[in-house]
């Protein structure tokens, strides 16, 4: 059984990192735009793997299910989308050299010092203790957070909706 | 856990799986060939009557050979790896909702704590694809059905996930097991009936969503024949154009399943009566068969009584126009499902 959970395990792994190098990676931003689903769809199973049910089914309803599509109908909507050239020469390689070994350090540094905590455990309900959480002890930032969304709606409403005469 | 009896659970797990498939492949052949005959006395027509002989019953075994030795055309403009893939997102988001449907009270594939939230997220892996069949088509229907489909199926995600939370918010658990459990003895007991009027509502707002989630008449817009030619899956023969019907029809079932888990009772029988013999811990194998048997059949029963129902609405009500579609959801749908959970949550904060 051990072997086999770690089959699975591997495989998503696998599928995660392998999905988010195409999303990276790929010329034409229609695969990184599909590639983005199978990344989605790895972070949550990794999600399981920590017993947090309820934010991989979050992640998949959210990412999947919201931002990808608005990210699909965004190249969907763009004019010209197949033709259009991706700039993707490098520039200042010497210099960049060094935020990206400090941040190379940084996260290796990380990886071997954290405890990781290996230990399969079984799923318990998680739904009513995080209800009970951004009711209780996180209610300000809960509701900071809708205040944001819902401000964000109706400015986006605002873009979309009304023109200035000379744009129109 | 030792590993017999890890290799036992995932035997069991597996053959139930196969039974899923088995089962759905059935329903479909006979929700295609129900279609067409609902259709057919509608319209003051016989529908198929000669393959087979009895009414035309093998009609859609024969179509289903047939499309199965159909030439695989891939148009040669068409973005192939998205085409080939397209549709095994389709149909594997609409599978991956059978996991949790609770046909009775053995055979669930996985009760899982978050069930029904589980559905709701899986149903948006068809979203993408739909997505995805429209574009690697290259075809400027194909592209405007997905379009409208994804359009659709976003907006009407918002109802469904509303008026499923009246049922979730009395019972109290996302479990489906646990969901359908509450509603055993008789009619009066059913989430639709026990709560009166929230529960009605709900399940109405919930039935009429559902027939949008599957792109039914009156909400068909993604297929319309007579402007789109036939939607997202224009482009499609063969093989891959059969797994979206089947997706489509599975789908029919899927929300039909969820309306009769959440609201009409699930596995249980309208009058205490017909239930099956109850299952204890030292129950028989028999006893155990039986009841489980007895409870798959009022599932499937009521749940294929609600395809029905969708069939008899698609051939009586005529197609709306897409801004009187968003108006429905966004300004009819919305609003007052909104209204709905607030007021029983209200109901059950007094009834403490």
């Amino acid at each position: 059984m051990e072997i086999l959970q770690n089959i699975v395990f591997v495989f998503f792994v696998l599928l995660t990192v392998i999905s988010a190098g195409v999303v990276v990676f790929h010329k034409r931003i229609i695969y990184s735009a599909f590639a983005l689903l199978f990344t989605f769809f790895g972070v949550a199973a990794l999600y399981v793997y920590l017993a947090a049910d309820f934010l991989a089914a979050s992640q998949v309803l959210i990412y999947v299910g919201g931002i990808l599509t608005l990210i699909i109908f965004g190249v969907f909507l763009t004019a010209k989308i197949t033709t259009l050239e991706i700039p993707d020469e490098t520039h200042q390689r010497y210099i960049a050299l060094i935020p990206v070994a400090l941040l190379g350090v940084g996260l290796f540094w990380m990886i071997f010092s954290a405890p990781w905590d290996s230990t399969l455990r079984s799923v318990e309900p998680t739904t009513k203790p995080l209800g009970k959480l951004l009711l209780t002890e996180y209610l300000v930032p809960f509701e900071v957070a809708s205040m944001l969304l819902l401000a964000a709606l109706i400015g986006a409403m605002r873009l979309a909706r009304f023109y200035k005469k000379e744009e129109v | 856990m030792t590993f017999s009896t890890a290799m036992t659970s995932l035997i069991l797990k597996s053959s139930f799986a196969i039974g899923v498939v088995t089962f759905v492949s059935l329903f479909v052949l006979l929700a295609i060939w129900l279609e067409r005959k609902v259709a057919g006395h509608m319209q003051d027509r016989l529908g198929p009557m000669e393959t087979g002989g009895w009414h035309g019953w093998s009609q859609t075994i024969a179509d289903a050979i047939k499309l199965l030795i159909k030439e695989d055309i891939i148009p040669d403009a068409a973005d192939k790896p998205l085409f080939k893939l397209a549709p095994y997102i389709v149909f594997a988001g609409t599978m991956a909702s059978f996991a949790v449907i609770p046909f009775a009270a053995m055979l669930i594939g996985a009760d899982l704590n978050i069930g029904v939230y589980y559905l709701v997220a899986v149903s948006s892996l068809v979203v993408i694809g739909i997505l995805m069949a429209g574009w690697s088509s290259n075809n400027k229907w194909a592209l405007y059905g997905s379009m409208r489909s994804a359009a659709q199926m976003v907006s009407y995600e918002i109802p469904i996930g509303l008026s499923l939370l009246v049922p979730i918010m009395l019972a109290g658990s996302l479990s489906m097991g646990d969901l359908v459990g509450l509603q055993e003895g008789g009619m009066h007991h059913w989430t639709i009936f026990s709560h009166l009027p929230f529960a009605l509502i709900a399940f109405v707002i919930y039935f009429w969503a559902s027939l949008a989630e599957t792109n039914r008449t009156p909400f068909d817009l993604p297929e319309a024949e007579s402007e789109l030619v036939a939607g997202y899956h224009v482009e499609y023969s063969g093989m891959r154009f059969a797994m979206f019907f089947l997706a489509e029809y599975c789908n029919m079932f899927v929300v039909a399943a969820v309306a009769t888990a959440l609201f009409l009772g699930g596995w249980y029988a309208p009058i205490p009566f017909l239930d099956g013999p109850d299952v204890g811990a030292n129950s028989s194998m028999l006893t155990q068969i039986l009841s489980n048997g007895i409870g798959f059949f009022w599932f499937t029963f009521k749940a294929t009584m609600l395809v029905l129902v969708q069939m008899w609405l698609r051939w009586t009500l005529p197609r709306l126009r897409v801004d009187q579609l968003m108006h429905i959801c966004w300004k009819v749908f919305l609003p007052f499902s909104f209204v709905n959970v607030l007021l029983v949550s209200l109901w059950i904060a007094l009834r403490k």
